[in-house]
C-alpha cells in the first residue's frame, strides 16, 4: 500500500514538473519574444494556469479529495463555486501579506498580484485539491500530528518549501548587481517555482525515507 | 552566588561591551580638529619682509593661473609611448603633453600626483584647495553642511582680490558658496551622462580665457570620470573623451598668455573597471602637468626631480607661484623645481628662490603644527617636540645664510625639505592611518564579550547557585594580564600606553572566565553522570543554531556585511522581523498549540500531556495571538512610512514626518501633522495610565503613582505647548516674539525639569502597591499602616526587608517566606496590599519607559510623534505575543522550571530596536543625525560640548535605550498576562488563591528570578553585542571597498562620490 501511494505520488509530481517545464517551454514556441525575465507576467500565468490545471485533474483522477456527503449537482456546484472563492480569498490574501513585507505599493500592484497568483496555484490549490473548500482542515493539517495520509504530508513539505522558496527569493532584489532576475517580482516567482519544484521532489523522498516512522490515524 | 556579585558580573560584562567599542573607535575614529585661522598677508614670514612690506605685495612669478582639473585623469593616460603600435584605448591619446615636455623642457613638466585616500572628488578638491590630509572626521564648525570651512586656496585669492572663475562639476559649488567671481556649475549627479558638464565648459572656456575679468580659472571635467564609471578605461569611449580632452589642452595653451600658468591635472586614477574611492595604486595616482608660455622651470629636468607629486603639495606651490599666502592648514612642500636655485632669476620678476620659498613653507607648516598641538593631543609629544627642535635648528641656519651671502647652500634645502616631508608623514601617521591593531583588539574584546554572555545565558541557574566560575580569579586574570602588559610596554618601549593595558585585562578576564566556565560545566556534567541530552555532543547544538530565531539573527548578521544591505538596513531589519512574528504562530500550530486540542480521546491520552488551559482560554489566547500579530505587521508596515533616506537611494523620498513642523509652507498640512502628534502623543500617555490603573498601580500614593498621575500629563502639556510654539511662523505674531521666544526657552526646560523629577522619584520610590488599612478584600485581621516612605529617614531597603515579610505573610498565610528577605534582588522592591501587587516590578518599569519616551520624544521632530506611538504599541504586541505564548506552551515553562525567556522573543525585541531606530528617521550615517535636537530649550547655542553631545546621543539612540530598559518587561509580561488570561474578571487577590499570584510568583522563587534575569540580560547583550561586532568587522574590508562601491546610487545610475559622509556614516554604525 505503501509503495503504491508513493509510487502514485511520485508519477503525480513528474507530471506536475513536466507542466511546469512546458509551461515554460512550449509558449516559447508559439509566442515570439516570451522569455522568463522579458515577458515575466506571461511566463508567471502561463505556469499557474499549467500547474492549476494539471493539479485539478490529476487529483480529480486519483480522487483523494475529501468524500463528498451528497452527490447532487446543487452541492458539489456550492462546493466548485467555495472553491472559487477561496482560490480569490487567497490570492488577496498573498497579495496583502507580499505587501506587508515591503513590496511596492502601488506602482507594481499587478506584478505583485501575479505573484500572489502564483503563489495560491502553487500552495492554495493543492489544499483545495487535497482538503476541500475546509479551512479548519488546513490549518490542522500543518501541524506535527495534524496529517491523516500521505497526500497531507506530502502537501506540508510542498508548501513549505514554496513559501520558504519565495521568501528566500526576496532576498537578492536589493542587491546592485543590476541582473534582469532581481527585478520585482521575478526573483521571488522564480524562489517559490525553484521552492516548489524542489518539494515534489523531497516530499516523496522523504516519505520514503520515513516510511517506518509515519502513521496516521484514519481519518 | 548572591545577588551582588551578579550585578556586578552584568555590569563588567557591560564595561567589557564598552571598551571594546572604546577601543575600536579609538583605532579607527580618527579625529582631526579643523583650524579656523587663516593665514593673512600681514604673516611676517620672510626676514626680509619689512624690506618689502606686505607679503602680499611683492611681484608675484605669475599674475594668473589656468586649473584644468580633469575628473579620474589616471597617470597611464597621460603618458605617450611612441613605441606603443596597438594602444589599447586609453594609452597614448594625450600626445599634447608628452610633445610639449619633450620640445619646450624648460616650459613644462609631467608628473604622476598621488592622491591620499579616500580617492572620491570631493575628498581630493578638499585636500589640493587646503593641503590638508583627509581623515574620517574633520571636527569643524559646522557638521551639517558640506562647504569647506578651513583656510584653503580659492579663499586667499578672493582675499588678495584675485577673481576666481570656476566651471564644471557643481560639488565646488557646495564646497566652496559664494566663494567665485564668476562660476558655472554644471549638475553632475548622472554618471551615465559624459557630456553635459564637458560641453558646458566648453561653450565658456575660450571666451572666458580671451575676456580679461580673471585671474584664476578653474575648470573641472566629468567626462573621463563618468566614462570610466559607465564603460571602464578599455573602452572607445573613453578614446573619444581622452582625444577630446587634448584638443582642449592645444586649444588652453595657445591662449595662454606669458604671465599666466597652465596646471592640468587629475584629481585620482581609476581602477581597471573605472571606478575609485579605494587606495590601490591605480587609484592613487593621477596625472599632473604644469605649463607656461614662459619659462617656468629654471633647470633642465634631472635626476634630482621628484617622481611623484603628493597633491598636498599642490598648494603651496601655487600659493607661492602667485603670490597669496600658504594656507593656515596645509602641510604640503613647495615643488622644488618650479623654483630658481639662486635667487630670483633673469628676466623673471618677484620669484622667490628655493630656499626662500622652503623657508616660507617650513615656518607656515610649523605655525600650523604649533596651532594644532595646542588644540588637540593626537600629535604624539616626543615627535613633535623632535620637530621643533629640528625647526630652530633650521631656523637659526636660514638666518645665518640670509645674513651671510644668500648664497644657496644645497644642505640647508634639502635638510628643510627633509623637516617638511617628515612632518606630512607625522600627520598622515596620526589621521590617516588606522591603528589595525586596536581595531582587531577591540573586536576581539567585543566577540569574546559575546561569547561570555552566551556562556552566561546558557549557565545562568548554575552561576545562581554558585557553582559557576567565580569572579575572583577571572579578576585576578586580568589584573596580572594587564600588568604584564605594562611592563612589556615600559621594557620595549619604554612608555605605557593605556589602552594596550585595557585590552590585555578585558582579554584576560574573559579568557579566564570562560576557560572557568568550561571547567565548572564539566564538573556539573560529571556530577550529573551526564545526562543523555549533553552527550549529544555537537549535534544538537549546531541544529539549534540553525532554528528561525537563529537564522534570522544570522540574516541580520549578514545583512550587515553587504553594502546593499546597509544601504536598505531599515526594510531589511522590518523584513527579518516580519518573518520572526509570523514564525511564532506559525510554530505554535505545527506543535498543536493553537488551537484547542481536538476531542479526541486518543491523542490526549498518548501524545500530548493533558492541557493546563480549557479549550475556550486556549481559543481566547490564540485569538489574542492572532490579534497582536495583526497589530503588530500593521506597526510595522505603518512604520515604513518614518523612514528617512541615504543619499545612496536615489529613488527614496524621505518621510514628511522629519521636517519641523515650523518648516512646512502649508498651513492646513502643519494643523494636521499638529494635530496627528498632539494625539499620538496623548493616545501615549493614556495608554500608559490606562495599563497602570488596568492593574490597581495608579491607586498608591508612592512617588511613582504620582508620576503617572500628574508628572506625566504635565509633561504631555508641556510637550503639546512646546510644538505649538516652535511650529508657530516667526513673521505671524511679531508683537508675541519675545513672548514667543521665551516660550520657546522655558517649556522644553520645564519639560527636562519635570523629567528629572520623574525618574528621580521612580527610582526612589518605585512602589505602586497601594496599602489598604482596612483591609476588606481579604477578611483578616485589619492590616498596620505600612506607609512606606522614602523621606522617612531610614534606609529604605532596611525598611523594606522589615515590611515586606510581615505583610507578606499575612496576605498569603500559606506560604512560609521567613527566609526570603535575604535576597535584595527580589526584595527591593514588591510589597503586597490588594492593589497592583501582581505588577509590582512591571508597573514602575512601564511607567519608566513611558516617561523616558515622552522625554526622547521632545528631542524628536513633532512629526515622529505618531512614530512613537506605533513604538510603544509594536513593543506592547511583542510582549503580548510572548505572553500568549508561554501561556499556550504552558508544557515549555513547565518544563523549563524557571521564568526563562526563549530567545525569540529576545530577537525579536533587538530587532524591534534596530527597526525603530530607523523608524524614527535615524540612519547609521553620520549625516543623518539629527542636530536639531541638541539645541530642544537652547536655542541660543550651548557653551559645552557635553550637553550637546549628550542630548544628540539620546535622541540618536532613542530606541535602544526604550527597547533597552524595557527588556526586562519579557520577563514578567507573561507572568501578569497569566493571570489576566484565565482568571474570572475580579481584581483583587489573596482570595483567588494560585490564580491571582501574578509576579508574586517571582518573591516565590528569588533564585529563579535572578537568574532568569541574569539570562535575559545576557542574551539581549549577546544578540546586540553580536551586531555591533559584525558591524565592526565589516569596517577594515568596508574601508577599501564601500568607497568606490559608494558610487553606486539607486536608479542603477552612480551617485555624486563623497565618501566623507559614508566614511562618517561607519562611527555612527559602529556606535549603534
Ligand atoms: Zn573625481
Ligand atoms: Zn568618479
Amino acid at each position: 500500500m505503501w509503495d503504491r501511494e508513493i509510487r502514485a505520488m511520485v508519477s503525480t509530481h513528474a507530471i506536475m514538473a513536466a507542466s511546469v517545464f512546458m509551461a515554460t517551454v512550449v509558449p516559447a514556441v508559439f509566442l515570439p519574444g516570451f522569455s522568463v525575465y522579458g515577458t515575466h507576467l506571461s511566463w508567471l500565468y502561463s505556469v499557474s494556469a499549467a500547474v492549476t490545471g494539471v493539479s485539478v485533474a490529476v487529483f480529480w483522477l486519483l480522487g483523494i479529495a475529501p468524500p463528498t456527503k451528497k452527490h447532487s449537482l446543487g452541492y458539489k456546484l456550492s462546493r466548485l463555486c467555495r472553491c472559487c472563492v477561496y482560490f480569490f480569498l487567497s490570492c488577496i490574501f498573498f497579495h496583502f501579506v507580499v505587501l506587508l513585507y515591503g513590496a511596492p505599493l502601488v506602482e507594481s500592484a499587478l506584478e505583485t498580484f501575479s505573484l500572489a497568483v502564483l503563489l495560491t496555484s502553487l500552495t492554495t490549490l493543492r489544499c483545495l485539491c487535497v482538503l476541500g473548500p475546509n479551512v479548519q482542515a488546513w490549518i490542522r493539517v500543518f501541524s506535527r500530528h495534524g496529517a491523516m495520509s500521505v497526500w497531507d504530508t506530502c502537501l506540508q513539505i510542498t508548501v513549505a518549501c514554496t513559501l520558504v522558496g519565495a521568501w528566500v527569493g526576496a532576498f537578492p532584489i536589493p542587491l546592485d548587481w543590476d541582473r534582469p532576475w532581481q527585478v520585482w517580482p521575478v526573483s521571488c516567482s522564480l524562489g517559490a517555482v525553484i521552492g516548489f519544484l524542489t518539494g515534489l521532489v523531497a516530499a516523496p523522498a522523504w516519505i520514503h525515507h520515513h516510511r517506518k516512522h509515519l502513521t496516521y490515524k484514519s481519518k | 552566588m548572591k545577588a551582588l556579585p551578579v550585578l556586578c558580573l552584568l555590569l563588567w560584562v557591560c564595561a567589557l561591551y564598552l571598551a571594546g567599542i572604546y577601543l575600536f573607535l579609538s583605532g579607527f575614529l580618527l579625529v582631526r580638529l579643523e583650524v579656523n585661522r587663516t593665514s593673512t598677508c600681514g604673516d611676517v614670514l620672510q626676514p626680509a619682509a619689512e624690506e618689502h612690506g606686505d607679503f602680499c605685495r611683492a611681484q608675484p612669478r605669475f599674475r594668473r593661473a589656468v586649473l584644468l582639473i580633469i575628473d579620474a585623469l589616471k597617470i597611464d593616460f597621460a603618458r605617450f609611448d611612441p613605441n606603443n603600435t596597438t594602444p589599447r584605448p586609453y594609452e597614448n591619446k594625450l600626445p599634447v603633453l608628452e610633445e610639449t615636455v619633450s620640445v619646450r623642457p624648460s616650459h613644462s613638466r609631467l608628473y604622476p600626483f598621488r592622491a591620499d585616500p579616500p580617492t572620491t572628488t570631493m575628498q581630493r578638491i578638499k585636500g589640493f584647495t587646503t593641503g590638508s590630509l583627509p581623515t574620517f572626521v574633520d571636527v569643524g564648525n559646522n557638521f551639517a553642511s558640506s562647504a569647506i570651512l578651513e583656510d584653503n586656496l580659492i579663499h586667499q585669492f578672493g582675499r588678495v582680490g584675485k577673481r576666481v572663475v570656476f566651471m564644471g562639476d557643481d560639488t565646488w559649488e557646495s564646497l566652496f558658496p559664494k566663494s567665485f567671481h564668476r562660476s558655472l556649475p554644471f549638475p553632475s549627479f548622472n554618471v551615465k551622462d559624459l557630456h553635459t558638464v564637458d560641453n558646458g565648459i566648453l561653450q565658456h572656456l575660450y571666451t572666458t580665457m580671451v575676456g580679461g575679468d580673471w585671474e584664476v580659472l578653474v575648470a573641472h571635467f566629468l567626462g573621463v570620470d563618468h566614462c570610466g564609471h559607465r564603460f571602464g578605461p578599455d573602452h572607445p569611449a573613453m578614446a573619444d573623451k581622452l582625444t577630446q580632452m587634448d584638443g582642449v589642452i592645444r586649444a588652453v595653451m595657445e591662449r595662454l598668455q606669458n604671465d599666466t600658468l597652465l596646471v592640468v591635472m587629475g584629481d585620482h586614477g581609476m581602477t581597471d573597471s573605472g571606478d575609485h574611492g579605494g587606495e590601490s595604486q591605480k587609484e592613487t595616482d593621477a596625472a599632473i602637468f604644469l605649463y607656461s608660455p614662459s619659462p617656468l622651470f629654471p633647470a633642465r629636468p634631472s635626476r634630482a626631480e621628484p617622481d611623484v607629486v603628493p597633491q598636498t603639495d599642490l598648494v603651496p606651490t601655487l600659493a607661492l607661484l602667485l603670490g597669496v599666502p600658504i594656507p593656515y592648514s596645509s602641510v604640503g612642500q613647495v615643488l622644488l623645481p618650479l623654483f630658481p636655485s639662486h635667487g630670483p632669476a633673469e628676466g623673471v620678476a618677484g620669484g622667490l628662490s628655493q630656499l626662500d620659498a622652503l623657508w616660507i613653507n617650513a615656518k607656515q607648516v610649523n605655525r600650523f603644527l604649533e596651532t594644532y598641538s595646542g588644540m588637540a593631543a593626537d600629535i604624539p609629544a616626543d615627535i613633535l617636540s623632535d620637530l621643533k627642535e629640528e625647526f630652530s635648528r633650521l631656523s637659526a641656519d636660514y638666518l645665518a645664510a640670509v645674513g651671510g651671502a644668500r648664497s644657496s647652500s644645497p644642505q640647508l634645502a634639502a635638510a628643510m625639505q627633509a623637516y617638511l616631508t617628515r612632518v606630512r608623514d607625522t600627520c598622515r601617521a596620526t589621521w590617516a592611518q588606522f591603528s589595525a591593531g586596536k581595531m582587531a583588539a577591540g573586536l576581539a574584546v567585543l566577540g569574546l564579550a559575546c561569547l561570555l554572555c552566551l556562556t552566561v545565558s546558557e549557565m545562568s541557574a548554575t552561576l545562581m547557585r554558585g557553582e559557576g566560575p567565580g569572579l575572583k580569579r577571572p579578576a585576578a586574570a586580568a589584573l596580572m594580564t594587564a600588568g604584564c602588559a605594562a611592563a612589556a610596554q615600559l621594557l620595549g618601549r619604554g612608555s605605557v600606553e593605556a589602552a594596550w593595558c585595557l585590552v590585555a585585562a578585558a582579554l584576560g578576564f574573559e579568557l579566564a572566565f570562560l576557560w572557568g566556565a568550561r571547567q565548572s560545566r564539566g564538573i556539573v556534567m560529571a556530577t550529573k553522570s551526564v545526562s543523555k541530552a549533553n552527550k549529544g555532543g555537537a549535534w544538537p547544538r549546531l541544529h539549534r543554531l540553525l532554528a528561525p530565531p537563529f537564522s534570522v539573527l544570522l540574516l541580520r548578521c549578514c545583512s550587515l556585511l553587504s553594502d546593499s544591505y546597509v544601504i536598505a538596513e531599515g526594510r531589511a531589519v522590518t523584513f527579518l522581523l516580519l518573518s520572526l512574528v509570523l514564525y511564532v504562530p506559525v510554530r505554535l500550530n505545527w506543535e498543536g498549540l493553537l488551537l484547542p486540542p481536538a476531542p479526541d480521546p486518543l491523542k490526549a491520552a498518548g501524545l500530548l500531556p493533558s492541557a493546563p488551559l480549557s479549550p475556550s482560554a486556549v481559543r481566547r489566547e490564540s485569538g489574542a495571538l492572532l490579534g497582536c500579530v495583526g497589530l503588530l505587521i500593521g506597526c510595522l508596515f505603518a512604520s515604513l512610512s518614518f523612514h528617512g533616506c541615504r543619499e545612496e537611494q536615489g529613488a527614496c523620498q524621505p518621510s514628511p514626518f522629519l521636517a519641523p513642523l515650523s518648516r512646512l509652507q502649508d498651513n492646513q498640512l502643519r494643523n494636521l501633522h499638529y494635530v496627528l502628534a498632539v494625539c499620538s502623543l496623548g493616545l501615549w500617555t493614556y495608554l500608559l495610565r490606562r495599563c497602570l490603573r488596568h492593574y490597581g498601580n495608579l491607586n498608591s500614593s508612592g512617588g511613582a503613582a504620582f508620576v503617572a498621575r500628574w508628572l506625566l500629563p504635565f509633561l504631555f502639556t508641556c510637550l503639546v505647548l512646546h510644538w505649538a510654539v516652535s511650529a508657530t511662523p516667526e513673521d505671524s505674531f511679531r508683537n508675541l516674539s519675545e513672548l514667543i521666544g521665551l516660550a520657546q526657552l522655558a517649556l522644553p526646560r520645564t519639560a527636562y525639569c519635570v523629567l528629572g523629577l520623574a525618574l528621580v522619584l521612580i527610582w526612589v520610590d518605585p512602589l505602586t502597591v497601594f496599602v489598604k488599612t482596612k483591609s476588606a478584600a481579604s477578611g483578616s485581621a485589619p492590616l498596620p499602616p505600612p506607609r512606606y516612605r522614602a523621606s522617612t529617614g531610614i534606609s529604605p531597603q532596611a525598611e523594606l526587608h522589615h515590611l515586606i515579610p510581615q505583610l507578606y505573610q499575612r496576605m498569603r498565610r500559606s506560604l512560609d517566606d521567613g527566609e526570603q528577605s535575604g535576597s535584595s534582588e527580589a526584595g527591593g522592591r514588591p510589597t503586597v496590599e490588594a492593589y497592583g501587587l501582581g505588577t509590582a516590578y512591571s508597573a514602575p518599569l512601564l511607567l519608566l519607559c513611558g516617561v523616558l519616551g515622552v522625554g526622547l520624544l521632545l528631542l524628536h521632530p513633532e512629526g515622529m510623534a505618531p512614530s512613537f506611538l506605533l513604538l510603544l504599541l509594536e513593543s506592547g504586541a511583542l510582549l503580548h505575543i510572548h505572553a500568549s505564548t508561554v501561556s499556550l506552551g504552558g508544557r515549555q515553562r513547565a518544563q523549563a522550571g524557571g521564568f526563562s525567556v526563549p530567545w525569540t522573543p529576545v530577537i525579536s525585541w533587538s530587532l524591534a530596536a534596530s527597526q525603530f531606530f530607523h523608524a524614527t528617521g535615524h540612519l547609521p550615517t553620520f549625516t543623518s543625525i539629527q542636530w536639531s535636537s541638541a539645541f530642544v530649550g537652547f536655542p541660543d547655542g550651548h557653551v559645552g560640548t557635553a550637553l550637546p553631545a549628550t542630548l544628540v546621543i539620546l535622541n540618536t539612540f532613542a530606541s535602544y535605550i526604550l527597547f533597552g530598559v524595557g527588556c526586562p518587561l519579557l520577563l514578567l509580561w507573561p507572568l501578569v498576562r497569566e493571570v489576566h488570561g484565565s482568571r474570572g474578571g475580579g481584581r483583587a487577590c489573596g482570595d483567588e488563591g494560585e490564580d491571582a499570584v501574578m509576579e508574586m510568583r517571582l518573591r516565590e522563587k528569588p533564585q529563579q528570578f535572578s537568574s532568569a534575569l541574569l539570562q535575559l540580560s545576557a542574551r539581549y547583550l549577546f544578540v546586540q553585542g553580536v551586531q555591533v561586532d559584525v558591524r565592526g568587522l565589516r569596517l577594515p574590508a568596508e574601508l577599501r571597498v564601500a568607497a568606490a562601491r559608494r558610487h553606486a546610487g539607486a536608479q542603477g545610475g552612480r551617485g555624486r562620490e563623497s565618501l566623507v559622509q559614508a566614511a562618517r556614516s561607519r562611527r555612527r554604525q559602529v556606535a549603534a
